[in-house]
C-alpha cells in the first residue's frame, strides 16, 4: 500500500469516525484506534497520538454547530472543564508511577457499568424542574434547547455538581493516562450524576473532550507521537464527519442517541479489557 | 463549598428521578398560558400537578438572552474559523508532500506507507524542528503547523470565553474561565517539560 492509498483510505474511516464522534460526545478514537493498529499495523503509541488529533477535531468541528444551536450547555461545560483540565495534568504526572495494564481493567469495569447504568436509565430519563444544588443555582448552570426531534424547547435544571466534578476529574485524568476515553466518562457524568437530557449531555462532552485532549496534546506532540501523514487524513476526514454528524443530532431521538452511546461504551469496554488482559 | 443537598453521588448513579413531574417551560414556542404539562420524553402527564413558577435564575437568564445569544455565536466562530484554518494548512501540507515525493503520491508501487508511520519515521515534534522544516519548505511541517493550529482552537475558544464572561458581567464565570485557562498553559509547560 503506497502512502497516497493510506491517506485517502484513513481518510475515508476518519469520516465514519468523525460523524460517529460528534453525535455521541466521543472524540472518534473509538474507531481511529483500533482501525490504525489492526488494520494498518501501526504502533499503538503513533495510533494513541492520532486519537488525541481526532479528538480536538471532532471537539471543534461539532461545537461549532452545536454552541450555535444551543445543544451545547456552555456555563455547565466551562465550569466542568475545571476539573478536566486539573485532572489532565495529575495524569501527565502519574504516567510514569501508575500501571497502564490496571488501569486498563479498571477503566473497562467502570464503562461497563456506566453502560448498564444508562441503558436501565432509558425509560425513566425525566429532567428536573427543581434543582437545590447550590454550586449549579449560585452559577445558573441550568438551560433550555429546542429539540428539533420533539419539535419544542425542553428546559432542564442542573444538579449533582460535586458528583459531576470527582467524574470529571477522573476522565481528565484518564485521558492523559491512556490518550483515550475521556468522553466516555463525560457522557455518563452528565447523564446520571447531573441529570442533562440526553443529547446536551452528548453535545456538552463533544464541547469540553477538545480542552480536555489539548491539555494532553502538547505531551504527545513532544514525545513524537502526532504524525503528521497519519493525523492529516484524520483531522480532515473527521472534521468533515463531524460537520455533518453534528447537522444530524438535532433530528435524532434522545433514546436513540441514548442507544448509540451504550453499544459503543460496551465496544471501548471490551477494547479496554483487551488492552489490559493481552 | 459546603453540603447542601441531602444527595449522594451514590444516589445520582441509582438513576432515580428524585423530580416532581417535569413542566414544560416554553419561551420560544408556544404562549404557554395554558399549564398542560408535558413530560420532556413526549409522554402527556395531568396538568393539574404544581404550578410552573420561573425561579429567578431563570428570570435573569431571559434578561440576557441577546447577550447570551451573542456569546454563542461568537464561540461557534471561533471554533469555526480555527477548523477551517487548520483544514486548509493541513491540506496545503500534504498536496506538498506529494508533490515533493511523487513515488509517494502513486496509487499502486514499491512506496510502503510503513516507512511513514513508524516509531523511528521522522517528522518535527518540536518547535524548533518545525521552523527548521518550515524554512526548508518540507510538506510535512506546513501539516504539522495545521496540526498546531487545530490544537490551539480550544484554546483560543476557552480565551474567548473569558471575556464573554466578562462582557456578560459574570464575575464568578470569569473567574472559572480564568482558571481553565490558565490549567490548560501550565499542560503545555508540563509537557514540555
Amino acid at each position: 500500500m503506497t502512502p497516497l492509498d493510506f491517506v485517502i483510505l484513513l481518510f475515508l474511516i476518519s469520516i465514519a469516525a468523525g460523524i460517529l464522534g460528534s453525535l455521541v460526545g466521543l472524540g472518534g478514537g473509538v474507531v481511529v484506534v483500533p482501525v490504525l493498529t489492526l488494520l494498518f499495523h501501526i504502533d499503538i503509541r503513533l495510533a494513541i497520538g492520532a486519537s488525541i488529533v481526532s479528538v480536538i477535531a471532532t471537539s471543534s468541528g461539532a461545537a461549532a454547530a452545536y454552541v450555535r444551536e444551543r445543544m451545547t450547555n456552555l456555563r455547565a461545560g466551562m465550569f466542568l472543564e475545571i476539573a478536566t483540565t486539573t485532572g489532565a495534568i495529575t495524569g501527565a504526572y502519574l504516567t510514569t508511577i501508575l500501571p497502564a495494564r490496571g488501569l486498563f481493567i479498571l477503566f473497562a469495569v467502570v464503562l461497563g457499568y456506566s453502560a448498564v447504568a444508562m441503558y436501565r436509565k432509558r425509560h425513566s430519563a425525566a429532567l428536573l424542574t427543581v434543582s437545590h444544588d447550590r454550586i449549579a443555582n449560585r452559577l445558573n448552570l441550568h438551560g433550555s434547547y429546542y429539540d428539533d426531534a420533539e419539535q419544542k424547547e425542553i428546559s432542564y435544571k442542573v444538579t449533582g455538581t460535586k458528583a459531576g466534578l470527582s467524574i470529571m476529574y477522573v476522565a481528565g485524568m484518564v485521558s492523559a493516562l491512556l490518550g483515550i476515553g475521556s468522553g466516555a466518562l463525560k457522557v455518563p457524568a452528565m447523564d446520571l450524576a447531573m441529570h442533562l437530557p440526553m443529547k446536551v449531555s452528548t453535545a456538552t462532552s463533544n464541547f469540553m473532550i477538545g480542552v480536555t485532549a489539548a491539555a494532553s496534546a502538547g505531551v504527545y506532540f513532544a514525545r513524537g507521537q502526532i504524525d503528521p501523514i497519519m493525523a492529516a487524513p484524520v483531522a480532515a476526514g473527521v472534521l468533515g464527519g463531524a460537520t455533518f454528524g453534528s447537522r444530524i443530532l438535532g433530528r435524532l431521538e434522545s433514546k436513540t442517541v441514548r442507544l448509540v452511546f451504550v453499544i459503543v461504551l460496551i465496544v471501548i469496554s471490551l477494547e479496554m479489557l483487551q488492552r489490559g488482559v493481552l | 463549598m459546603s453540603e447542601d443537598h441531602p444527595v449522594s453521588s451514590q444516589d445520582h448513579l441509582s438513576s432515580v428521578p428524585r423530580s416532581s413531574k417535569p413542566t414544560a417551560t416554553t419561551p420560544l414556542s408556544s404562549g404557554g398560558i395554558d399549564p398542560e404539562y408535558i413530560d420532556p420524553k413526549g409522554s402527556k402527564v395531568a396538568a393539574a400537578i404544581v404550578p410552573d413558577k420561573p425561579s429567578h435564575p431563570d428570570k435573569s437568564f431571559v434578561v440576557d438572552d441577546e447577550k447570551v445569544r451573542k456569546v454563542e455565536i461568537l464561540i461557534s466562530l471561533v471554533l469555526r474559523v480555527g477548523v477551517v484554518l487548520s483544514v486548509l494548512v493541513i491540506t496545503a501540507g500534504l498536496v506538498v508532500t506529494f508533490i515533493h515525493h511523487p513515488a509517494y503520491a502513486a496509487l499502486s508501487g514499491h512506496a510502503s506507507y510503513h516507512s511513514l508511520t513508524s516509531m523511528a519515521s521522522k517528522f518535527p515534534h518540536t518547535p524548533g524542528g518545525l521552523v527548521k522544516s518550515l524554512s526548508a519548505g518540507q510538506g510535512q511541517g506546513i501539516i504539522v503547523l495545521g496540526l498546531v493550529l487545530l490544537i490551539l482552537t480550544p484554546v483560543m475558544r476557552v480565551a474567548v470565553s473569558i471575556l464573554t464572561f466578562v462582557y456578560q458581567r459574570d464575575p464568578l464565570m470569569t473567574l472559572v474561565t480564568c482558571f481553565v485557562l490558565s490549567a490548560l498553559i501550565g499542560s503545555f509547560f508540563l509537557g514540555s517539560a
